[in-house]
């Protein structure tokens, strides 16, 4: 759909948009966080044809400093190892997106089900399930993934890539759950749906067409603003030693490693750190923005 | 509510034996053991290892052991700092963290409300944009380049304050490590409380204090408050797993010798008692902290009753 | 000499649709002693006209744009906010419709009531908590002193409005304003409630403006009315004037609207209602605002605005056909 088309029109989704589009926070965020995926899925390339740097090429004429400011050469300098720091941290935004964005998937996906089923089941199945939640919710998470991630994921980059989209998923799927019960509960004893009921619509279907649907608006403002504290999880995990492992990148780990030198290649941090920062400051505009846009009455005083 | 109180703390029980159970699967059901270093050890010094930590018994039999040593609160010594047992470990390290953690927590406390009222009051105005978007960088820094940063700054720039040392609570080498993990939930809250606030100042309630005459001082404080600062209380909960998140993280940049250092560390050396040590300790506090909130609650808001 | 008099008051709100003028040029006046009805369907703007008077109105989205409300002697729109604050809870009482959210569920009833005295009329607390037991007791709160402490939603709905009603009088204002303070309300309580109003009226000897959609409510509390539509005064007589002659088709539509079991047609089983629905007020027509649901509507009254015309003394109707409405009526109850 075109920009026209997504805001000509009256149904809600379409005011929503025409709020959306009208806060300029909300769509300078996009634009950034745009520009920031798009040179994260295509710059890795593209530097490589230019200049034949990958995120882990190490040039071959060795030199004892290895680090060095940014130049021309290299617009965000050089790592420990004489690695581009540029291909780095564009390498690192696409884990970190992709961490960030999968890992929202997967607990939006187990929330909403799991939420949805709860909700309209209610009575004892509802109980037993938010029961399960309450004492799920008791675990300190973070512990128990620290010490998930650091006991079994420390072999291949990729099986702990993997171990991290799980870990992180289920971290966040207990609140999506909660939301998504709260909205079907308030939605079940409305006329719509009793009026589906009564003409023999399965209740697979009415969950699926009718709740589901109605429940998104709160949902995708959640996941919306999951993704930067997902993103932020990995980040700190990766600092920690314990997310992405080398000789692939996150910005947590570039942050890792950079946070050594800081005294003498301060470039090291401060150039992935800031990108993630503005990455994150952007997508909580959206957050932000999107709120705004589906719930209009928080944001008139 | 006593009775309440009560069964919350009783319940608190089998919840702290149930994190422990799965940490403690977790941990063995990992590949390799804690004392598997960079070469295979000769079988005969395993058989050794194994019987003198009792790994060569059945592992209910062990987990057995486990169980009954929680609940009486003994975790054994440490495996890797030799001779130590974990309760002292832990008796020396929670007040770094706790005290770290309590600090920043009130300044965000502090700095944050205020804010917030601020920028509730005066709605729309510089005051409030320029604090919601400062405080929106607060959410988007990272901890772990807000720290560097301020250390860039303030220790190696102005040489205020140490950069990675810790000299006690009442130090300068504590301003640092608590000012970085304050600032990302001074912004949380200062978001929470505007938005509380706004939605508490468009009731009806507010209306009818209008109405009666009051100042808007008079308003704001004596009656928007107390319904517009709930949901900062009910961000306690969460904010509290996260301030034990952001404590290993400050305490990694800082060089803090608190719990946090402790539990990466058992856990990258596989130090069982420990790392079960710190999780059952860890788990105790935060349901005594989220029970703490919910009686708030009661406090705050009198249509709550348990 | 009136005690409150609105003069080409205009309240407009900025919204997402555009301008909504939900106080267009409305004036009256209010004698004191006297009891004022506003009568008007959801939408009128008989709300916002009484925000309006206390300058109650959210800013944004809702400005005063023009207008004078006289209230001995000041014009309570030019005061400063200082000024205005000392009318409000002492000069002037408000009660609103829903107690439940109308009162601070975190407060106590007591510090609700006594601040308004400790404000006002510098009583310490133990005076203000005395006045405040008193009020309880005039509004007929039974075990007072001992209920003082308790908070609002240990209440039960009327003992709430009457609540409300002890603190809009703490101060034995000259006005009290009560914006539909029975809707909420069961019907045996509504009952209650306006019998209360109407004694303390009497008691405090305070002028009252009742604002409501019940036509039942106010026949038997107001003595002159005014009927509003489109943010605007479309009829104004008194109580029994009103109701005997009515000179607008909107006003007879209303008191068509009432079930009257001596009218043929209610006996025969038919409901009148009018016809269509109230005007989108952001989108008014040219012309007369009614003229799309009117029966009596002509070209005239889609073209142009109806005048104000007085077909008895202290009786006006805003239509192009006032007065052959009015002599309709006549014929009404022969």
């Amino acid at each position: 759909m075109s920009t026209p088309e997504l805001i000509a029109g009256n149904s809600l989704f379409h005011q929503a948009m025409r709020r959306l589009v009208r806060n300029r926070l909300a769509v300078f965020g996009m634009v950034i966080v745009g520009i920031i995926a798009l040179a994260a899925i295509f710059g890795p390339a593209i530097i490589f044809r230019a200049t034949g740097y990958t995120y882990d090429y190490i040039p071959a004429d060795s030199n004892l400093v290895k680090s060095f400011a940014p130049s021309w050469m290299h617009p965000m300098g050089t790592d420990n190892e004489g690695r581009d720091l540029l291909a780095r941290v564009l390498l690192g935004g696409r884990i970190s997106l992709m961490v960030g964005i999968i890992s929202t998937v997967v607990s939006l996906l187990i929330g909403v089900a799991y939420g949805a089923t709860a909700g309209y089941a209610g009575g004892k199945l509802d109980e037993l399930m938010m029961r399960i939640v309450d004492v799920l919710f008791a675990i300190p998470y973070m512990m128990v993934v620290i010490v998930l991630l650091a006991l079994f994921g420390r072999h291949t980059a990729l099986g702990q890539l993997f171990l991290l989209f799980i870990a992180l998923g289920a971290v966040s799927w207990l609140t999506m759950a909660r939301i998504v019960r709260g909205q079907v509960i308030s939605l079940k004893n409305q006329e719509f749906i009793l009026a589906a009921r009564a003409t023999g619509v399965p209740k697979w279907k009415i969950v699926l067409r009718h709740l589901v649907p109605n429940t998104l608006g709160p949902v995708i403002v959640y996941a919306t603003l999951e993704v930067p504290a997902v993103m932020l999880l990995e980040a700190f995990l990766s600092f920690l030693g314990l997310g992405v492992q080398a000789p692939l990148a996150s910005w947590g780990s570039l942050a890792s490693e950079g946070i050594q030198n800081i005294a003498v290649f301060p470039w090291q941090l401060i150039f992935p750190g800031v990108t993630m920062a503005l990455t994150l400051f952007s997508l909580n505009f959206i957050g932000d923005g999107l709120r705004d846009a589906l719930d209009p009455q928080t944001k008139r005083s | 509510m006593l009775r309440f109180v009560v069964r919350r703390l009783l319940s608190t029980i089998p919840m702290v034996l149930v994190v422990v159970s799965l940490t403690w699967g977790l941990i063995r059901l990992a590949p390799g053991s804690f004392y598997t270093g960079e070469k295979a050890l000769p079988p005969a010094i395993e058989q050794n290892l194994r019987a003198k930590y009792g790994l060569d018994k059945p592992w209910y039999v062990q987990y057995g052991k486990m169980i009954s040593n929680t609940a009486r609160l003994d975790f054994g010594s440490s495996l890797k700092y030799e001779g130590q047992s974990v309760n002292a470990i832990l008796w020396r390290a929670f007040p770094v963290s706790a005290m770290v953690g309590l600090l920043a927590y009130s300044l965000s406390l502090l700095v944050g409300i205020t804010s917030g009222l601020f920028a509730a009051v005066r709605h729309n105005s510089k005051w409030d944009y320029s604090s919601m978007t400062l405080s929106m960088l607060g959410i988007s820094v990272p901890t772990f380049v807000l720290g560097p940063i301020l250390v860039l700054f303030f220790s190696l720039t102005l040489y205020w304050f140490p950069p990675a040392r810790w000299d006690g609570f009442a130090t300068r080498s504590a301003v640092l490590p608590v000012l970085t993990l304050s600032v990302i939930y001074m912004a949380y809250i200062a978001r929470l409380t505007r938005s509380g606030m706004l939605e508490v100042l468009r009731s009806d309630y507010i209306r009818t204090a209008r109405a009666k005459g009051l100042s808007e001082t008079a308003i704001v404080l004596k009656h928007a408050f107390r319904g517009g600062i709930i949901p900062v209380v009910s961000l306690t909960g969460p904010a509290l797993a996260g301030l034990i998140t952001g404590t290993v993280v400050v305490e990694r940049i800082f060089v803090l010798p608190g719990l946090g250092t402790y539990f990466l560390n058992a856990n990258l050396n596989r130090d069982e008692p420990l790392i079960l040590g710190i999780v059952a300790f860890i788990s105790i506090t935060i349901l005594v902290c989220n029970l703490l909130v919910d009686v708030a609650y009661a406090f705050i808001d009198p249509r709550i009753r348990y | 000499m009136s005690l409150l008099s609105v003069r080409n008051l205009r309240t407009h709100f900025d919204t997402d649709g555009g301008i909504v003028k939900a106080v267009d040029d409305v004036s009256f006046d209010l004698e004191p002693g006297k009891t004022l009805g506003i009568v008007g369907e959801s939408g009128s703007g008989k709300s916002v006209t009484n925000l309006s008077i206390m300058r109650l109105i959210p800013s944004p989205p809702g400005r005063i744009v023009s207008g004078q409300v006289i209230f001995g002697e000041k014009d309570l729109l030019k005061l400063p906010t200082e000024e205005i604050r000392k009318v409000r809870g002492k000069r002037i009482g408000m009660i609103f419709q829903d107690p439940m959210s109308s009162l601070n569920p975190f407060m106590r009833i007591s510090r609700q009531l006594m601040e308004v005295t400790e404000l006002h009329m510098g009583h310490s607390s133990k005076q203000a908590r005395e006045h405040a037991v008193n009020m309880l007791q005039l509004v007929g709160i039974p075990d007072a002193a001992a209920r003082m402490d308790s908070y609002p939603h240990e209440f039960s709905g009327g003992m709430r409005q009457r609540v409300m009603i002890a603190m809009a009088l703490s101060c034995r204002p000259e006005l009290l304003i009560a914006d539909e303070p029975t809707t909420a309300l069961d019907v045996t309580i509504q009952a209650q409630i306006l019998e209360l109003i109407k004694k303390i009226k009497a008691e405090i000897q305070t002028s009252v403006i009742l604002i409501t959609h019940d036509l039942g409510v106010v026949a038997g509390m107001a003595d002159t009315i005014i009927v509003m539509y489109a943010g605007k005064v479309f009829e104004r007589a008194s109580a029994m004037d009103l109701f005997d002659r009515p000179a607008n088709p909107y006003t007879k539509g209303l008191l068509m609207s009432v079930p009257d079991p001596l009218r043929e047609s209610t006996a025969r089983g038919e409901l009148y209602q009018i016809p269509g629905l109230p005007p989108d007020p952001a989108n008014l027509p040219a012309g007369c605002p009614f003229a799309p649901r009117c029966d009596k509507a002509a070209d005239i009254c889609r073209r142009e605005f109806p005048p104000m015309v007085q077909v008895a003394p202290s009786h006006e109707s805003l239509c192009h056909f006032a007065k052959e409405v009015y002599g309709e009526s006549a014929h009404l109850h022969s």
